[in-house]
């Protein structure tokens, strides 16, 4: 016997032994936000969004796999308080200049402020000294927008490939890093991959942007999560 | 009901708020018999005649005539809302504010820049009339406190009247998914 029953907000859902919180949530229609996970890739918990009520205690999503029985709240007051300051923490914390970047109306971080009303962050901005690396012939990285979510290099690992992404420093000056020579006969198509599995605008494809118009990007009309609740109009 | 008195300013900004402002179309009839305008480059009244209800603040701060022109706004008005990115966060402007210092600025823009065409003795304008130039661009919460804000480069429309009408009538805001972006 491999299937399982967990209570969500009170909703009782159906899902297999094996699977996360996330993944039942999402099979049954119910949306918790994410950052740093992306379908296909392990995930690692860091970014803390997609944090619920899981048997009374605190705990992410994406990382704790279901239990028969399990009784999960995703989406009280305080957790969607909790999931709104991480939001303003990262605006605070980098530099986002929405009006210039090209993935603004397809950037998951964008995305979820519209989602949580953000009309300015709680924190004071840091302006905090970055800079862009536009060495490479295909793409551009602009630490500016990096909330440092590692999806860029845990999918490259992860599907064999080599390490074109690495992290280098530590602590608050930690810093992704492309490796230009492994990068240097980078294709149209893998540069579109790096840039797609960026969920901000930190990964950018050169010389193409801002090919959809306003109004008609992901984010425009409906708001991130609304396919998952099936509220896609 | 007497009308509620509303001041408007663009700080370091582009004009594209007080532009969205009147991207309300008809409905600036409408917002007449609401309320009536002060000091704003809509009537051009310099100066402000009397105590306003509302001060529509557009802009950061990057000199220290915007610095002033705020205080004289927070000080002339109950209600302040900083309308857009730049006067959110800055904008535009503030993309100075992580990288470069002032000095590379004026550089740039007076010595170095490809369009520097003729400026042979190398000045930098620096005549005591000129409002001196901040080390770098505040956003207006930074500098007075402020009520509201309304982000959106520019704000949409829909978002301002909104913001102004339930201001002006007491109702609560509509806040509808679209009116709330950041670009
Ligand atoms: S990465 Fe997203 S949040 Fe940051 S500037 Fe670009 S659109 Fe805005
Ligand atoms: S570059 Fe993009 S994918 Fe990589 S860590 Fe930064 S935000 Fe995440």
């Amino acid at each position: 016997m491999n299937k399982i029953k967990i209570r969500i907000n009170d909703i009782v859902c159906r899902g297999e032994k094996g699977q996360t919180v996330l993944e039942i949530a999402k099979d049954n229609g119910i949306y918790i936000p994410t950052l740093c996970n992306y379908e296909g890739i392990k995930p690692q918990g860091s970014c803390r969004i997609c944090t619920c009520m899981i048997g009374g205690r605190m705990m992410t999503a994406c990382t704790t796999p279901a239990l028969d029985g399990m009784d999960i709240v995703t989406n009280s007051d305080e957790l969607e308080k909790f999931r709104a300051t991480i939001v303003e923490l990262l605006f605070a914390e980098g530099n986002h200049f929405c009006p210039t970047c090209e993935r603004s109306g397809n950037c998951e971080l964008q995305a979820l402020g519209y989602r949580y009303k953000m009309m300015v962050p709680q924190f004071p901005y840091s302006f905090a000294a970055k800079d862009i690396d536009a060495d490479n012939p295909k793409i551009m990285i602009d630490h500016n927008r990096c909330i440092l979510c590692k999806r860029c290099i845990r999918r490259k690992k992860e599907k064999d490939n080599p390490n074109w992404f690495v992290f280098k420093k530590r602590g608050a000056k930690v810093q992704i890093n492309i490796d230009h020579e492994l990068t240097a006969d980078f294709t149209d198509k893998l540069a579109q991959q790096a840039m797609d599995t960026c969920p901000v605008g930190a990964i950018i494809r050169k010389e193409k942007g801002f090919d959809v118009p306003i109004g008609e990007r992901k984010y425009d009309k409906n708001p991130i999560g609304s396919d998952i609740e099936g509220l896609k109009e | 009901m007497s009308k509620k008195i509303v001041a408007t300013t663009s700080l370091a900004g582009c004009f594209g708020c007080h532009m969205s402002l009147l991207d309300i179309d008809e409905r600036i009839l409408d917002l007449i018999e609401l309320v009536e305008f002060n000091k704003s480059p809509i009537d051009d009244i310099k100066t402000f005649t009397k105590q306003c209800d509302i001060g529509i603040i557009e802009g950061g701060c990057c000199n220290s005539e915007n610095v002033h022109v705020l205080k004289d706004f927070r000080k002339n008005c109950k209600i302040l809302i900083s309308v857009g990115e730049c006067a959110i966060m800055g904008g535009l402007p503030a993309m100075r504010n992580n990288n470069a210092s002032i000095t590379e600025c004026l550089e740039e823009a007076y010595l170095n820049c490809v369009s520097v065409q003729a400026n042979e003795e190398k000045i930098i304008p620096n005549d005591e009339e000129l409002p001196m130039i901040l080390d770098k661009v505040y956003p207006c919460h930074e500098i007075v406190k402020i009520d509201y804000f309304l982000p959106g480069c520019a704000p949409r429309a829909d978002l301002i009247w909104n913001a102004l009408v339930a201001l002006v009538t007491g109702n609560e805001m509509d806040l509808p998914y679209e009116v709330i972006k950041f670009d």
